[in-house]
């Protein structure tokens, strides 16, 4: 057979096929609906979670390199300031910097602030800087007023000097930078205690060294270093998070559903109309090419349309339907567009967790009632 | 029209759609202002987490926080905040 002939024994074989689908529209349509929208909420969950990674990595490999805790009785307690010196003498250390940070609670609008003193602020002891997102919940400006509880119970007058932009939301989002002098005026922080010291290691293979030595000088110290901090973010959304679980479970379990039904055997109608097509004189393998030609037509355009949904929703719409579970109780969280970091290995896993499967689902039935006398079938 | 023929201009939209998708992704990878500006606060501040989960401590900060910190409010105590359970749990080593 040439080329020209099997192409046109396809086409024709393809047009039988759509006109079988085209009969039972409704059907049909509500199944490809359906599995596009299991394909939807995985690609979706995907695209956000390896975006998300991909952002982290690449953002935060600038962040300290070790940041040495104390713990009392298995809590975070401030660490005297002392230590700086001594984990700054530690072989392989650049520099050590004490640093001040914490958590600040606006019951007004319910969000959690994260404080901090920067190095060097760039601002006046009355002055703020403050993130996108505490500006956008407070409704502040530059140049405008925030008044704040001291931790005597006095009211704080802070003027915001300005608002970091919007580019950096992901990281700074609910940030407050303020003078060291403004910090111990909110919190009455013990000036000779930090919240934690950063360690500037310019070797990364002399990390986990220098992090033992720390451990070594601060007894029950705690030494995260940026190793762990990326292999946290690594990790967080992999295949045993919670929405990943969440979403793929769901979706594996009514993917097997829809499989089920169609591997469980055709309707009375189809079995007729295979019994039709034998007793006219169709082969066996005419009909197991119509039925890969419709599974594959189905799988395909529910794929395509679910992948494309999927794009749209987390990269132009901002993961609408997901943000609301990312965001849990928060009321401060980043509006900012994610860089599109699509995995091709989880687009062909999740290609072959459901096109190859419905496929093979679809032929099966088809195979079996193929292979029986057409009369039997009919009658069947 | 026959019905295969379509198809393949069905088939052709889809490729379009998804070449759109895959040009619209190119641009913003191009398109670097933002994470640099990130990248450029992480370096400033020190900082060490993203700002994702903002309801909690450690779901704030969850590259600082120990693995206690979401039982610790009395002893026997659940995690009660939504994303503590979306975050996978953490690697022991």
């Amino acid at each position: 057979m040439s080329f020209r002939a099997w192409l046109e024994r396809q086409r024709s074989l393809l047009d039988y096929t759509l006109a079988s689908l085209g009969r039972r529209r409704g059907k049909n349509l509500s199944l490809v609906l359906v599995y596009g929208l299991t394909v939807f909420a995985v690609a979706s969950t995907l695209f956000l979670t390896e975006a998300l990674r991909a952002e982290a990595a690449e953002v935060l490999r600038g962040g300290p390199d070790v940041v040495v805790q104390r713990l009392v009785a298995g809590r975070h307690d401030l660490i005297p300031a002392a230590e700086v010196e001594r984990l700054a003498a530690i072989r392989g250390v650049e520099r050590a910097v004490g640093r001040r940070w914490g958590y600040l609670y606006r019951p007004a609008s319910q969000a959690n602030l994260t404080v901090m003193v920067p190095e060097r602020f760039w601002g006046g002891d009355a002055e703020l800087v403050v993130g996108e997102g505490v500006a956008r919940l407070e409704g502040l400006v530059a140049g405008a007023t925030l008044r704040l509880t001291g931790w005597s119970g006095e009211a704080l007058d802070f003027t915001v000097r300005e608002v970091i932009p919007a580019g950096s939301a992901l990281v700074t989002t609910d940030l407050v930078l303020l003078s060291e002098a403004g910090y111990q005026r909110l919190f009455g922080a013990d000036p000779d205690r930090f919240t934690d010291i950063a360690l500037t290691v310019p070797n990364a293979r002399e990390l986990p060294t220098v992090a033992q030595k720390a451990l070594q000088l601060v007894p029950g110290a705690r030494a995260i270093t940026r190793l762990e901090m990326a292999r946290t973010y690594q990790a967080i959304f992999d295949w045993r998070s919670g929405l990943v679980m969440l979403v793929l479970s769901t979706a594996v379990l009514a993917f097997a559903l829809v499989a089920w039904d169609k591997a469980a055997g055709l309707s009375a109608e189809e079995r007729r109309e295979i019994g039709i097509l034998k007793a006219i004189g169709w082969d066996v393998s005419d009909v197991l090419l119509v039925k890969t030609w419709e599974g594959a037509v189905v799988s395909a355009a529910a794929f395509t349309a679910g992948v494309v949904a999927a794009y749209l929703h987390v990269f132009v719409g901002g993961a609408a339907l997901l943000a609301p579970a990312l965001e849990g109780w928060s009321t401060l969280s980043p509006r900012q567009h994610l860089t599109p970091a699509v995995g091709g290995l989880q687009l062909a896993t999740l290609f072959f967790l459901t096109v190859v499967p419905y496929t093979v689902a679809t032929v099966v039935p088809a195979w079996r009632s193929a292979t029986i006398d057409p009369d039997a079938v009919m009658r069947s | 029209m026959r019905p295969s023929d379509r198809l393949l201009v069905g088939v052709v939209v889809a490729g379009l759609a998804v070449e759109a998708c895959w040009l619209h992704a190119r641009a913003r990878q191009l398109d670097v202002a933002g994470r640099q500006a990130s990248a450029a606060m992480v370096h400033r501040l020190g900082l060490t987490d993203l700002a994702l989960f903002t309801e909690a401590r450690y779901t704030r900060h969850l590259t600082q926080a120990d693995r206690f910190a979401p039982f610790q409010d009395h002893p026997g105590a659940r995690e009660h905040f939504p994303s503590g359970a979306l975050v996978a749990p953490p690697r022991f080593p």
